[in-house]
């Protein structure tokens, strides 16, 4: 009963101070010395106040959030600075202290639901689990209570989806089951780190929606982790701007929005200017016909799709998780031979399998993977890695191979110096540009991009995609760009593809793809995506409940 | 069928598959031996003409694929065959079945293995559970080392060093094993005492070892950070959150070192005179007594399979995403 109590509190009004976070420095231990990661930070945060925190990654902005609670992740440490919670000092707080706020009064919603939930519980167990064990309610209530969150974050089956185990239900589904659990103590604050991040836009605009809704009914403050302006523009009330662990720039959200007054904020609209001219192709190099793909040969992953690729242009296939777009990509590259249908490539049917394709047909269709991390050797020097395809397809040795790794790196705006590094050693936009070198080392005809810029930073995503258009004009390789990001399509294609549920909804022009009239999955999918302009939401969600 | 149900019968029918081409390897290693048992009972007399005339009344002049078939299809109706021993012509009212030869010494060697797993398995669980919530502490170092110094030591040293205490000193437990089918059970259990706890000592480390890997392996997981921040205790991260993902290593651990409580104990056996189908193995194949030695690989073969099909269904039933499909 004292939670009630604590409940009643007279200073628990709106308005009220909750946070103060002053003059915060946090360090990280990494390649045995601590490095500044937060370098000295203030934030207020009033009662029923959301606070959105942007920036890329290395900002510092998870860190600023967790330490709000108090917590710092393994290998950190705040090492000066004060962070006041509702009137308790968190720095020096015991490790008891700070278990009994956790969940309780400030609860943590993170990025990644499916990792989060831990795999062995219900659903239920685990949206409960605080409430029980802070004493706030008993285990009935508590599950009622459960229940009637699920309804209110419009999860479908409120009262059984409980049951289910979190590999049972969808990432957009679990990431309001993880709203819920985070609520489920009516905390006094709650973290979203970059809760959306890993959803499909059409999923992204019902969890924000819910998200919204409910911290507004419950009053709750929060503090909004996003790297994505135009997200955060529809869920705070004011924004800071961080940087390499500094402030940049601090708001309202409409203000910042209309005048951003530093350099950096800027630039963080800039990516979406950049846009290719689209330009018409006639000669096809490579056709999809017809063609059905499985995995098990139960569920059909791609259902009589047709595509065709022009060459010299830029292919964008959209879509969202699970729309078949990745497997079009294994079906074209022989990974996963198609169960029907055929493919050509130069007018001559491909062999459906990798192992029958002859070594210069692999080398003309090469592919560049999401994840530059998991896609190169780690064990491998710069040299190794794009000298391999050079020797293998081309039979360079020795000192011309050498000539031609640098030559490459030259290309894709890297110099000689790299030529001995491994993998561990590079930022993540140059790892990724590795492997668009790897790529180009076989001298391919089309290159499969899948997804090559989802993982990177905006700023580095724009220097990566200028890359590529450049690339094509010397070159005149074909891609087939694979992304969930309409703003990367924008910039980057010359014809789209709409892929959804295995199907290819339209394939046209940009400019007929991304203008009316639109079929409705392609309406739904390109409002989905978030404007900057904090009113989008209210307005799209009006315009949904008319239609 | 539910998935679990038909991923057990496969791996059966997998293990009666593997049985079979591990009955291949042992019959013929068995027959690569050098000298028969002919040989080995007739010692100096053997003469070519009674070694001959001793292998024909044994049946081992046939081809040896005869002889195969012949076991195996024994094996699948449950007949293991007689044993050597005895048997040669002249005695043949004494010659006695493998079953009621390995019959009692197996019922031993269980016994044993089952007693040890009792002691040993919980008390390796809770310390690496320990082990594993005061990582890095006095206690977690004293732990590892006193279990490394035990699974370092020679198994008959350990064991000599316990009988002295034990029996010699304290007289607390019996010095010797020795055990027959007239022992009482609580008998047998307070004899075979000291070879367990001496087994307890070579086995714990790795369970415990790999119990404390498997949960400090997940506890950088999302999850776990995601526990933590919910206010759970470390106690309640480690039990609720990590141990229920860890089961499936533990198990796969656990089944190895029980396989090896009945496959490998013959040292301890020896030196405790414990009667178990350790000792009895040995025995049969310096006297090149085959049915018996066939009969005791077999089943150490099929120990295996068995412990590593329990396991593996542990592995499945403890995932929810084997166990409840989409």
């Amino acid at each position: 009963m004292k939670s009630n109590e604590k409940r009643s509190d007279a200073k628990r009004v709106k308005g009220a101070p909750l946070v103060e976070i002053k003059g915060l420095k946090i360090e990280g231990f990494s390649d045995d010395k601590w490095h500044p990661i937060i370098k000295g930070l203030d934030l207020t945060l009033k009662r029923g106040e959301v606070v959105g925190l942007i920036g890329e990654s290395g900002a510092g902005k998870s860190t600023l959030g967790l330490a709000a609670m108090g917590y710092t992740k393994p290998g950190c440490r705040i090492s000066a600075g004060t962070v006041n919670f509702d009137g308790k000092e968190l720095t020096t707080a015991s490790q008891e202290e700070l278990r009994k706020l956790w969940g309780s009064r400030i609860s943590y919603v993170a990025q990644s639901a499916s990792a989060s939930f831990n795999p062995a519980h219900k659903l239920m167990e685990q949206v409960v689990e605080s409430a029980c064990n802070h004493g706030v309610m008993d285990r009935a209530a508590a599950e009622a209570d459960a229940k009637d969150l699920f309804k209110r974050l419009q999860l479908p089956n409120p009262d059984t989806i409980g049951g289910r185990f979190p590999h049972q239900v969808s990432g957009g589904q679990l990431q309001r089951a993880m709203t819920a659990m985070a609520m489920s103590c009516r905390p006094d604050l709650i973290i979203f780190d970059e809760p959306t991040t890993a959803l499909d836009v059409t999923t992204q605009v019902e969890v924000l929606a819910a998200m919204r809704r409910i911290v507004e009914e419950f009053d709750t403050a929060a503090i909004y982790i996003t790297h994505d302006l135009a997200v955060v523009a529809q869920m705070a009330h004011r924004i800071m701007v961080l940087r390499y662990g500094n402030l940049v720039e601090e708001a309202e959200t409409r203000a910042m929005l209309k005048q951003p007054t530093q350099d950096y904020t800027k630039t963080l609209w800039a990516v979406r200017k950049l846009q290719k001219e689209e330009s018409k192709g006639d000669d096809v190099v490579i056709s999809v016909n017809n063609v059905d793909g499985s995995y098990s040969g139960l569920v059909k992953v791609l259902d009589n799709v047709t595509v065709r690729i022009p060459r010299g242009k830029t292919v964008a296939v959209v879509g969202e998780s699970g729309s078949g777009k990745s497997t079009l990509a294994r079906a074209i590259t022989g990974l996963l031979p198609p169960s029907r249908g055929r493919i050509s490539f130069n007018g001559k049917d491909l062999p459906a399998k990798l192992a029958d394709r002859d070594r210069d047909t692999l080398r003309r269709i090469q592919m560049i993977y999401q994840s530059a991390d998991t896609a190169l050797n780690p064990r491998q020097t710069v040299r190794d890695i794009i000298g391999r395809p050079t020797e293998f397809y081309l039979g360079l040795k020795g000192a011309a191979k050498d000539r031609r790794v640098v030559e490459l790196l030259e290309a894709i705006e890297l110099d000689e110096s790299f030529i001995d590094r491994y993998p561990g050693e590079m930022s993540g936009g140059q790892k990724q540009r590795i492997s668009i070198a790897r790529a180009l080392a076989a001298e391919p005809e089309v290159i499969i991009c899948d997804e090559v810029t989802s993982a990177l930073d905006q700023i580095v995503q724009e220097e990566i995609l200028k890359l590529l258009m450049r690339l094509q004009e010397q070159t005149k390789v074909t891609y087939l760009f694979i992304t969930h990001d309409i703003a990367t399509v924008r910039a980057i294609s010359d014809e789209i593809v709409v892929m959804h549920k295995g199907k290819v909804v339209q394939q046209g022009l940009k400019s007929e793809v991304l203008n009316p009239p639109y079929p409705a999955y392609t309406e739904l999918l390109l409002s989905s995506v978030p404007q900057m302009d904090p009113d989008w939401l209210t307005n799209l969600l009006k315009k949904r409940a008319a239609a | 069928m539910h998935p679990v149900l038909r991923t057990v019968l496969q791996r059966l029918g997998l293990g009666v598959l593997t049985l079979l081409a591990v009955s291949v390897i042992i019959f013929s290693s068995l027959e690569l031996l050098p000298g028969g048992f002919a040989e080995a009972i007739l010692g100096q007399s053997a003469t070519p003409e009674t070694v001959a005339a001793f292998n024909k009344s044994l049946g081992l002049d046939r081809p040896a694929t005869t002889r195969y078939v012949e076991w195996v299809t024994g094996v699948f109706t449950g007949d293991l065959g007689k044993s050597f021993a005895g048997a040669g012509g002249w005695r043949s009212d004494n010659v006695r079945t493998v079953t009621s030869i390995i019959g009692p010494r197996l019922y031993n060697t269980f016994f044993l293995a089952a007693l040890t797993a009792i002691i040993a398995v919980p008390i390796a669980l809770a310390l690496g559970l320990l082990t594993a919530l005061y990582r890095n502490s006095w206690f977690d170092r004293v732990c590892n080392a006193l279990t490394l110094t035990t699974i370092a030591s020679p198994e008959f040293f350990v064991a000599y060093i316990l009988m002295f205490f034990f029996a010699v000193k304290l007289k607390i437990f019996y010095p010797l094993s020795t055990v027959n089918a007239d022992t009482p059970f609580l008998e047998h259990v307070s004899r075979a005492m000291l070879p367990a706890i001496t087994l307890t000592l070579v086995i714990i480390a790795h369970m415990m070892r790999m119990t404390r890997a498997s949960i400090i392996a997940l506890l950088s997981s999302p999850y776990i950070e995601m526990a933590k921040l919910k206010g759970l205790t470390g106690r309640q991260v480690i039990l609720n959150h990590a141990l229920p993902n860890a089961w499936a290593p533990i198990a796969t651990v656990i089944a190895f070192n029980l396989a090896y409580l009945v496959v490998g104990v013959v040292v301890v056996e020896v030196v405790f005179v414990y009667p178990g189908i350790g000792q009895l193995m040995v025995d049969s194949v310096s006297s090149r007594d085959m049915p018996v030695a066939q009969a005791c690989a077999l089943i150490f073969a099929a120990t295996y399979i068995l412990l590593n099909l329990l396991a593996d269904i542990v592995a499945i039933v403890t995932n929810p995403r084997l166990l409840h499909p989409k």
